[in-house]
């Protein structure tokens, strides 16, 4: 292990945090089920519908308000992952990145607006 | 960590004591907060008592309360899809114990240091907006369905104020490792005076309000809990959910905002370190070894400190409706981070 880099062991210790949670997850389960009762009946096993019969499929078609929303969700997490870099090295970029920045956050506020003024940000 | 104890730890005994380290931070937080505002705070504020019966004060409650879901039934509906079923809980769990990876604790009580720290708090965060649509998904039931997606709206939309709101902490500590930003603020000073240090609390109090709320409702708690919302969607996406597996989705909530409080503190509060003009200490290795230890105690208070605000908030507001939700976030915070990161940023290069 000596050879690795920082960088990758810290990578290599994320791991075992995830696999850790992983194994406490599946270790209390295991726990559960030698003490837990397995009775199943078919009224037990029906969907939940506040206690009258479900009605056709859980697996309903969903609007295309969330799908809007996810697109402009992306458009502006790309433009955070830009930000980040620029916001560490601000002051030796200086006034010149200052105004790059003041551009590149112009433009897509210019689309928020956009977005707005089409009504897309309204939930209905 | 190592470092404390001046051995020679070899690599699988540094990791199983970090893992066991990080293992602690997720569950004595949850634990505390679920007992000490969502069983006792919240009875108060509602005048009663909460439990009184396990132990004294009722503070053995928990142990009881999970004694009782490890006995309980785990139903799988007929119709669920029961592998993605099953595996939900375990990924919103998954993602609080990754998440709580990056926070450092004190000068050498750390489980990783990332140099882009920030990065991967926020990239991991959104890893349980996974397992909510999995689980959402995977039941097959209409408010469940509408649940998963009710949160992942709501999560993809208050996370751009989040993410957005840190900006100006990075602008002005001029980093993303997280350990550095929290000497950043210890070390820093404000117009000359450095007996507080900087703490971002007073010269991002924008940032830090919006990224409040935007936690809020990151953890989906009221009055951003349209997601569960018990009275229209039966719990929305955990209808489906009985026996442990709902409890894991229960202890997940928790504990994540135990490490969102931290990761509060560590931008906003100055983490685990006190002004360092006090001490006569300019930098991460000149800290004493002792903060190793009083560190993860002045984080937990401060965690306390910024859980009790959430949950207040929480137990006095009344629900958002889904609109309301989505305007606020689209139309008031998110403008209000970027002219945020405009001022913060002319402050940086003019001042």
């Amino acid at each position: 292990m000596s050879g690795m880099s920082e960088f990758l062991r810290s990578y290599l210790t994320v791991a075992w945090f995830g696999l850790a949670a992983v194994l406490l997850a599946g270790l209390l389960l295991w726990v559960s089920s030698l003490i837990r009762p397995s009775r199943p009946t078919r009224e037990k096993l029906l969907t939940y519908e506040s206690g009258v019969d479900p009605v056709g499929e859980g697996w309903s078609q969903s609007q295309v308000r969330y799908y809007i929303f996810a697109l402009l969700f992306v458009v502006f997490d790309v433009e955070a992952v830009f930000i980040f870099p620029w916001a560490t090295q601000l002051e030796r970029y200086g006034a010149f990145g200052l105004a790059e920045m003041g551009l590149f956050i112009g433009v897509l506020l210019l689309g928020l607006v956009y977005a707005w003024r089409k009504g897309v940000l309204r939930w209905v | 960590m190592m470092q404390v104890l001046a051995l020679e730890v070899p690599y699988w005994g540094q990791s199983l004591l970090r893992v066991l380290g990080g293992i602690v931070a997720v569950l004595l937080p949850a634990g505390t907060i679920v007992y000490v505002f969502l069983f006792k705070m919240m009875s108060f504020m509602q005048s009663r008592l909460g439990p009184m019966e396990a132990g004294p004060y009722g503070s053995l409650q928990l142990v009881a309360e999970v004694g009782k879901w490890l006995q309980k039934e785990d139903i799988v509906p007929e119709r669920a899809d029961p592998r993605i079923f099953k595996m939900a809980p375990i990924v919103v769990l998954a993602s609080t114990f990754l998440l709580v990876a990056v926070v450092p604790f004190g000068p050498d009580a750390w489980f990783t240091n990332f140099e882009a720290g920030v990065f991967y708090a926020l990239a991991v965060s959104s890893l349980s907006v996974l397992g909510i649509l999995m689980a959402g998904w995977a039941s097959a039931n209409k408010y469940s369905l509408l649940g998963g997606l009710r949160a992942a709206g709501q999560l993809i939309a208050y996370e751009l104020p989040m993410v957005l709101a840190v900006i100006g902490v990075i602008i002005q500590a001029e980093t993303m490792n997280l350990q550095q930003i929290v000497v950043a603020q210890n070390a820093g000073e404000i117009f000359g005076f450095s007996g507080l240090g900087n703490p971002y609390l007073i010269t991002q109090l924008v940032g830090f309000v919006i990224f409040m709320i935007a936690i809020q409702a990151e953890l989906t708690q009221a009055p951003f809990d349209m997601p569960i919302a018990e009275s229209e969607l039966v719990s929305g996406y955990m209808t489906e959910y009985s026996g442990f597996r709902f409890l894991m989705f229960f202890i997940g909530e928790f504990a994540t905002a135990g490490v969102f409080a931290l990761i509060t503190s560590v931008l906003f509060l100055g983490g685990w370190g006190v002004p360092f003009a006090w001490f006569g200490w300019t930098d991460v290795d000149s800290v004493s070894n002792w903060m190793n230890i009083v560190g993860p105690i002045i984080m937990f208070t401060k965690m306390m400190l910024i859980v009790f605000i959430i949950m207040w908030v929480r137990f006095s507001s009344p629900r958002f409706r889904e609109d309301q939700l989505q305007r606020f976030a689209w139309k008031v915070l998110i403008p209000v981070s970027l002219g945020n990161i405009a001022i913060t940023s002319i402050f940086k290069v003019v001042m």
